[in-house]
């Protein structure tokens, strides 16, 4: 798993973005971005080059599945890898979420491991 | 009120807590609560929508809620303050939203708002219909909290 890529983390709760930072950094990723919802997401990918995208679903402004649908509709982030992360689970919310291109999903609470064997599997 | 409702909170909130802090929680008896005052010092509150309309609340007595927060963060916390707050409200999100697939299974459906929280001693907590409130104490090595499930008639 290549460590040395730039990860976007997008969530409205400072809490799950610093568990996540936490987490990720003792796989050893150093290159981390944040933002607060979806429509702060954008503005980030816009403006620089993310090789990995992080995301809540539930957040004011943008939700994180209409910010997964503007990724996939954009030429430069249309195959870039796109994990949610999210106690939205319900049945309807994965069909959406896989429809939408989503590259896989981790369901709040959640461990460490969980977030690593996600993260093996889109980043191979 | 269907007892079935309360049931899947309780677990989320064993299973959400365990997970995400590491702390071993163990669940008291249910009971009817008559007033509004919190059983604690920081109460995340959340609205549903769905085959019922309510509300659930998660109130932590201060020295709980520093120890969870410290275990999740991996530092230690010493103050109540607009972390906490968050990790109150996030707390709250994840036990709502494992409960609400624990019911989807059994064909109930329900929605969830954006969480609210709020501190401070002898706060009070609305709920949003004017059902029995369903408290259900839990205690820990650092300190007790309380979950409140509150559905209309």
């Amino acid at each position: 798993m290549d460590t040395s890529i730039k990860v976007l983390i997008v969530d409205d709760f400072a809490t799950m973005r610093r568990i996540l930072k936490n987490i990720l950094k003792q796989l050893g990723f150093k290159n981390l971005v944040e933002a607060d919802d979806g429509t702060s997401a954008w503005d980030i990918l816009q403006g620089q080059s993310i090789d990995l995208i992080i995301s809540d679903w539930n957040m004011p402004k943008m939700t994180g599945l209409e910010l997964l649908k503007k990724v996939r509709a954009s030429d430069t982030y249309k195959r870039t890898p796109f994990l949610m992360v999210t106690a939205e689970a319900q049945k309807q919310n994965v069909i959406e979420a896989v429809q939408a291109g989503v590259s896989n999903y981790v369901v709040k609470p959640f461990t460490a491991e969980a977030i690593s064997d996600k993260l093996e599997k889109i980043l191979k | 009120m269907d007892v079935k409702l309360i049931n899947p909170f309780i677990n989320a909130t064993i299973n959400v807590l365990e997970t995400m802090a590491f702390v071993n929680v163990t669940a008291g008896n249910p009971y009817v609560k008559k007033d509004n005052v919190a059983v604690g010092d920081v109460t995340g509150v959340l609205g549903l929508t769905g085959v019922a309309n309510g509300t659930i609340s998660v109130t932590f007595e201060e020295k709980c809620i520093l120890t969870v927060v410290s275990n999740m963060f991996g530092e230690t916390m010493t103050e109540l303050n607009t972390e906490i707050a968050d990790a109150v409200g996030e707390l709250t999100n994840m036990i709502s939203g494992q409960a609400r697939r624990e019911l989807e299974e059994v064909g109930k459906v329900f929605k969830a708002a954006i969480p609210s929280v709020i501190t401070g001693r002898n706060h009070s907590i609305t709920h949003y219909t004017d059902g029995p409130k369903i408290a259900i104490p839990f205690s820990t090595e650092n300190g007790d909290f309380t979950i409140e499930v509150c559905f209309e008639r």
